[in-house]
């Protein structure tokens, strides 16, 4: 921070043209997906002479701006994850974009409801998207019985799903899991929602709702699976999976034969294991909730303009340049994700790599998709649930204790918060 | 001339005066203010009074990150002791080729705390593992190292051991400083190998013990990169969420700076109190040459 803020703009531009002004954006992405976002920048460089977008992939991406603005030298275009926007935005840290994205033409009309949405917090626009992803339940079609093979057959409630799950689940003699039909643990990103699929809600716009019947309902249901499959016997297992970005991820190896993820599966299924049999489906409701149908959890990584940014006007024509539709197609496809715009070409749907893109696109529309709750403490609440989710699935402490403690402690955080970062 | 020569000394310190008036005492001033603010980073602080110490004494998960972190202490500052005074020991035998011994013992201390965790991780797989495998070839289950909330804890007190060559080195070093008449003497009085080890070593080398297990503690206290990396927010349940991730996770991942300080003057109080108590218990036990 001392750095930054005594180097200026040497800490983090160099001159991109004669000229042009230098726009500085971090990023969190590497590997293939940072080279997917370098070809929007290097084609909006190439489109005009007046500005020049320089990419840095960095790691930590999000702490980086935030005490780079603190500093008062944060780049000009900041990559984060949705999940912090409402932290950021509360923490004065960002550039209000509804002025600008107004004079754009971008509003909600040009993205899915789902989208938009969330990056509206207390009266300002505080993003706009990158890339966007819905998510489904992944199924080995050699893994699960014949007469569920197909998307048509395939279980559609949840109380069918684990009835399939605990049949084809196999174990060795000692007792270890050899494979597991389905896992509540498994990838473990969304620990924090499943009382969502049971109908419940998190956070009512004032009062925390963590320990609700419905929540409490799911997690009885991630506690049921623990008791079956013996919770040491889950960790043993688990503990043996490989990264989701390897050939030694379990659903590619065979290990689990579903798998709740997102829409960019396919693309690692594509790289590291081609021949895998497999489809998506809409993650099953509730025998009894059939009004649950269709839900899915929605996510962006969204690109923000830090609060004290150089160059806002160039910073906002480069995140203008990605809205576009063939920009920002070209981007999710390579991405392996789904368009948060409204409208998307057929062109995108044919040439898309995942195979059931249609199906993760009409999730994100589905009037049942959600995103994570607008509160400035999501990562605080995310992570106690995380932590009530593991005392359950570890048999350390009943579904009903695990939330009311989870509830209590999120409470005391947000009375904190609210009297501390929003003078509530 | 006196005047003179101070200020020539004075000029000569400016760089570690300076050095420690920048990057020591004023952090360690600025923290302490900071910690009766609400401080957000992006927001000038605002002064609350004792409220973050408040708000600390009703956390359960500053008790929780609190109760790991003793315990860590506990058994990783004991076991590193007792592995590294007798590596010492054996290290400070006449054997050929002892320099590549003592080497060879004090090389995995160079290994980054990163590359060391990711490393661990596959030894202690539950699945995969190097242990796992060991285990197997005597016929016995292996714990779950990674997954198991009763084990999470025990698993870095096992690597802690990993360390040691560092006290290693200064037992070493302490133990050629024992006079080898002392060792004559005990054999005159016909004492065995196990006798001179208890009444001469160990009481000659005591001074060490006792600076090596004061540091042990400091640093056990402040154990981060490690646990950080192979068990991630703490996971699982919060089994090996120590005090250090806490107070990071409050500063820099949920922007509470004046909480994190506090939590930082809590941690110097317990890191105090506990030297304290391993000075004032070293009384009996430690002999310096000049007593």
């Amino acid at each position: 921070m001392i750095g930054a803020s005594v180097m200026g703009d040497k800490a983090v531009s160099r001159q991109g043209g004669a000229g042009r002004t230098t726009v500085i954006y971090w990023e969190k992405w590497t590997g293939d997906e940072a080279t997917e976002m370098r070809k929007v920048v290097d084609a909006f460089n190439k489109s005009q002479d007046k500005i020049y977008v320089r990419y840095l992939s960095i790691s930590g991406v999000d702490t980086k701006t935030m005490l780079a603005t603190a500093g008062g030298n944060p780049p000009d275009i900041a990559g984060i994850w949705l999940d912090q926007l409402c932290e950021f935005s509360d923490a004065k840290a960002l550039t209000d974009l509804s002025p600008m994205a107004k004079a754009a033409g971008l509003g909600p009309d040009t993205y899915i409801k789902g989208y938009w949405d969330p990056l509206n917090y207390r009266g300002g626009l505080w993003a706009l998207p990158s890339t966007p992803a819905s998510i489904a339940l992944h199924v080995r079609t050699d893994l699960v019985p014949k007469e569920y093979g197909s998307p048509e057959t395939f279980p559609k409630t949840i109380e069918a799903l684990d009835e399939m799950a605990m049949k084809i689940s196999k174990k060795r003699e000692n007792g270890d899991l050899e494979m597991a039909g389905f896992l509540p643990s498994n990838p473990g990103w969304w620990n924090f929602a499943w009382g969502i699929y049971f109908g419940a809600s998190l956070f009512d716009g004032d009062k925390l709702t963590l320990d609700s019947p419905e929540n409490v309902r799911a997690f009885k249901w991630v506690d049921k699976y623990a008791k079956t499959f013996g919770s040491k016997e889950v960790q043993s297992f688990q503990s043996g999976f490989g990264t989701f970005a390897s050939p030694q991820d379990p659903f590619m190896q065979g290990k689990v034969a579903t798998e709740l993820n997102g829409v960019w599966k396919a693309s690692y299924i594509h790289v590291y294991k081609p021949d895998t049999q497999w489809f998506a489906v809409p993650f099953p409701y509730p025998a009894d909730r059939k009004d649950l149908a269709g839900h899915s959890e929605l996510s962006q990584d969204v690109l923000t303009i830090p609060r004290g940014a150089k160059h806002p006007q160039e910073a906002f024509e480069f995140i203008k340049f990605v809205q576009r539709q063939d920009v920002m197609e070209g981007l999710c496809k390579g991405h392996g994700k789904n368009s948060p715009l409204e409208k998307v070409s057929e062109e995108f749907f044919k040439t898309h790599r995942n195979k059931f893109i249609r199906l993760f696109d009409s999730l994100a529309r589905s009037p049942k998709a959600f995103s994570p709750p607008q509160i400035g403490i999501l990562p605080q609440l995310q992570n106690e649930m995380n932590v009530a989710f593991q005392e359950v699935n570890t048999q350390q402490k009943s579904p009903d204790q695990a939330l009311h403690d989870a509830q209590n402690r999120v409470s005391d955080l947000w009375t904190t918060y609210k009297d501390q970062v929003l003078n509530k | 001339m006196r005047g003179r020569d101070a200020r020539v000394g004075i000029l000569f310190a400016m760089p570690w005066i300076m050095g420690f008036l920048i990057f020591m005492a004023y952090p360690l001033v600025a923290s302490l203010v900071t910690s009766f603010t609400n401080f957000s980073i992006l927001r000038p602080p605002s002064f609350i009074g004792i409220d973050n110490y408040k708000e600390l004494f009703h956390d359960q998960v500053f008790y929780k990150s609190l109760g790991n972190t003793l315990l860590y202490v506990l058994g990783a500052v004991p076991l590193t002791t007792v592995a590294a005074i007798a590596l010492a020991l054996l290290l400070n035998t006449k054997v050929k080729g002892m320099s590549f011994y003592r080497t060879m013992f004090f090389l995995p201390t160079l290994v980054p705390m990163v590359a060391l965790g990711t490393l661990f991780l596959w030894v202690f797989n539950g699945d995969y593992g190097l242990l796992k495998a060991g285990f197997a070839k005597v016929h016995m289950s292996s714990p779950n190292w990674l997954g198991d909330p009763a084990w999470s804890k025990w698993t870095l007190i096992l690597i802690s051991m990993w360390g040691c060559g560092q006290a290693m080195v200064i037992y070493l070093a302490g133990l050629q400083d024992v006079p080898v008449s002392l060792y004559e003497a005990a054999e005159l009085d016909g004492a065995k190998a196990w006798a001179k080890t208890k009444n001469v070593t160990l009481p000659m080398i005591s001074p060490v013990i006792l600076f090596n297990v004061v540091m042990g503690i400091i640093g056990a206290l402040q154990i981060f990169a490690v646990p950080y990396i192979m068990f991630p927010n703490g996971a699982p349940a919060r089994s090996a969420y120590f005090y250090a991730m806490y107070l990071y996770d409050n500063a820099f991942q949920y922007q509470r700076m004046g909480y994190a300080s506090a939590m930082g003057w809590v941690l110097f109080l317990i890191t105090l109190t506990l030297t304290l108590i391993a000075l004032k218990l070293s009384n009996k036990h430690v002999h310096y040459e000049s007593n």
